[in-house]
């Protein structure tokens, strides 16, 4: 009995990741297939990889990977120094008011930046930041969450070595840049997973601040070229949305283990 | 001395000031203030050519709730809550625990139900799209294996929110599975054993044992999925923009459509306000009931 329903656990856990998987599996196979062997499921079809040529002749992807990573860096770099100088003065420093201003910033967690369009791209285009990479990403840089994961990995920092850095004649910049970021690498490398993994995804805001291929992102992109307007097939955007997701996809298999970890440390508070 | 510590305090604030300035001032710029202008410009009306904006009050709030278009919309999105948040997180428990389980190919398994996660809610839809295509579409050609007809699974007012529906819990069911992953990782093996020598059945170890042990854990993701229920509507631009006859249309696509379709930002405003409003209620609700009765770390 207890085998049999063993077996039948089994079975139900990989039936279930066939499912899960099987959507991923699905384009990666029409994108490599003409569009008429993709729909009939013609599995002795041959081969081909005229559907990428197709994909990439119509967009200007090159262009749209470079401003993700450039959206993706622009943001992890000033989450990074924004979330460290106040994660630092949360954990570590002393001063009336402090409290009270922590709870502001929690309730950032509840006032989504995504809520938030309009108001932000009045701001954004005030500024003169409409449609550019920085007006895409500035919004994120002072993120709640980060904040309170750096005080989290601050305050585990023991007070021992803040002591004896002050003793070597240390100043506060020095003692955060030796003692304090050194030590908080687990929790970096981990928010920046889970910060690139998002931003890298996002949709909405960048469709609202961008206006030209010259800053849109990938996403935006992407659903640009998916519009049925543009009258494209099947494989075709099966093509692009593979190459769109390649580079996330591919360091998500190999860094897998580091991804869930990532996303566990972010998560559990 | 005295005096030593009035002076070593003064600068210990004078630092953590400064620390905290860039985030200040972008958390002022990006969300505080925006806040407020958002409330400010909902009590106004909108301004067109011949007629400047002026203050009408609550009129903007009374005119969505005469709207049935906003009806619409909130039912949908409470449907959309109601359907993504119990169903993402009842699939993301078996996964858990399967994937927790002595199962063979567990390291694909995990990996077929996490992949989802770093893929874009674009990709994701582009993917399902194929999916849903009335007779081309892989659900249609299943179904006529089956000699069942052709179904538009996005075209019609009866399927669209579930069709997008799925596509949600598709994507967030193995974001939520890592979480109670790890939580089951955390239940001591002595439990397991005690049960097995008083001869509990494994249903009735997880029952007794393990489910009440996840609770914070599940209350901590039906935070998440409650705020992703908001937030959550990028595959909508891809699969149905809110058609047809706004059958699949939630609250923070139709605020996007209000402004920069319609060009109407009073009531784009006024609608933020409400979910802000319902957001402070869940933060409310986390920060003082919650956090006190849950312990994560």
């Amino acid at each position: 009995m207890s085998t049999l329903s063993r077996h039948i656990e089994s079975f139900g856990a990989l039936l279930l990741a066939v499912i899960w998987i099987s959507p991923l599996l699905f384009a990666f196979w029409a994108a490599f297939h003409s569009t008429s062997d993709a729909v009939n499921f013609n599995l002795s079809a041959p081969w081909t990889l005229d559907n990428f040529r197709v994909a990439w002749e119509g967009a200007p992807w090159l262009k749209y990977f470079l401003n993700t990573f450039l959206l993706v860096t622009v943001i992890l770099i000033g989450q990074f120094i924004v979330t460290t100088l106040a994660g630092f003065a949360f954990a570590q420093v002393q001063f009336p008011g402090r409290d009270l201003v922590f709870i502001l910033v929690l309730m950032q967690l509840f006032i989504l930046p995504e809520v938030l369009i309009v108001e932000n791209y009045a701001m954004v285009s005030r500024l003169g930041l409409f449609d550019t990479i920085l007006g895409v990403g500035m919004p994120y840089m002072a993120s709640a969450f980060g904040i309170f994961l750096m005080r989290q990995a601050f305050k585990g920092v023991p007070i021992e070595l803040h002591e004896a850095a002050r003793v070597e004649g240390c100043g506060w910049f020095g003692i955060l840049w030796r003692v304090y970021v050194p030590l908080a690498r687990p929790t970096y490398l981990a928010y920046a997973l889970v910060s690139v993994s998002t931003h890298w995804n996002n949709f909405l805001w960048p469709l609202i601040v961008t206006n030209s291929p010259d800053t849109r992102p990938l996403t935006v992109g992407l659903s640009i070229f998916g519009a049925p307007e543009n009258g494209v097939d099947i494989s075709v955007i099966s093509a692009a949305t593979m190459m769109s997701v390649a580079p996330l996809l591919i360091a998500f298999l190999v860094f897998q283990r580091q991804f869930v970890q990532a996303f566990l440390r972010a998560g559990i508070k | 001395m005295a005096k030593h510590v009035d002076i070593e305090r003064r600068r210990q604030a004078i630092y953590g000031w400064i620390l905290l300035s860039p985030a200040a001032i972008l958390l002022t710029t990006f969300a505080f203030y925006p806040s407020l202008a958002t409330f400010w410009s909902s009590i106004f009306s909108r301004e067109t050519r011949r007629k400047p904006s002026e203050f009408v009050g609550a009129q903007n709030y009374t005119d969505l709730f005469a709207d049935p278009t906003f009806w619409k919309v909130v039912t949908n999105n409470l449907i959309y809550a109601g359907a993504t948040i119990p169903i993402s997180i009842a699939i993301a428990l078996a996964m858990a625990l399967w994937a927790n389980s002595k199962i063979p190919a567990r390291g694909f398994v995990r990996t077929a139900y996490f992949t989802p996660t770093v893929l874009p809610m674009i990709a994701a839809a582009n993917l399902w799209l194929f999916f849903y295509t009335p007779g081309l579409g892989v659900l249609d050609q299943i179904g006529a294996l089956f000699g069942l007809p052709s179904v538009n699974w996005l075209g019609q007012p009866e399927t669209a929110l579930w069709a997008v529906i799925i596509v949600t819990i598709w994507k967030e069911a193995g974001f939520f599975m890592i979480f109670y992953l790890a939580a089951l990782q955390t239940i001591p093996e002595d439990l397991k054993e005690a049960a097995d020598i008083e001869g509990a059945s494994r249903w009735m170890y997880t029952r007794r044992i393990v489910l009440p042990l996840l609770m914070p854990t599940t209350l901590f993701i039906m935070v998440n999925a409650l705020i992703n229920s908001v937030k959550l509507i990028d595959h909508l631009f891809i699969l149905t923009k809110g058609g047809p006859n706004d059958a699949s249309k939630l609250i923070l696509y139709y605020i996007w459509e209000m402004a920069f379709a319609f060009f109407d930002a009073p009531h784009a405003a006024a609608m933020t306000i409400l979910v802000l409003f319902v957001l402070g209620v869940v933060a409310g609700i986390k920060f003082t009931i919650l956090d006190k009765r849950t312990h994560y770390q």
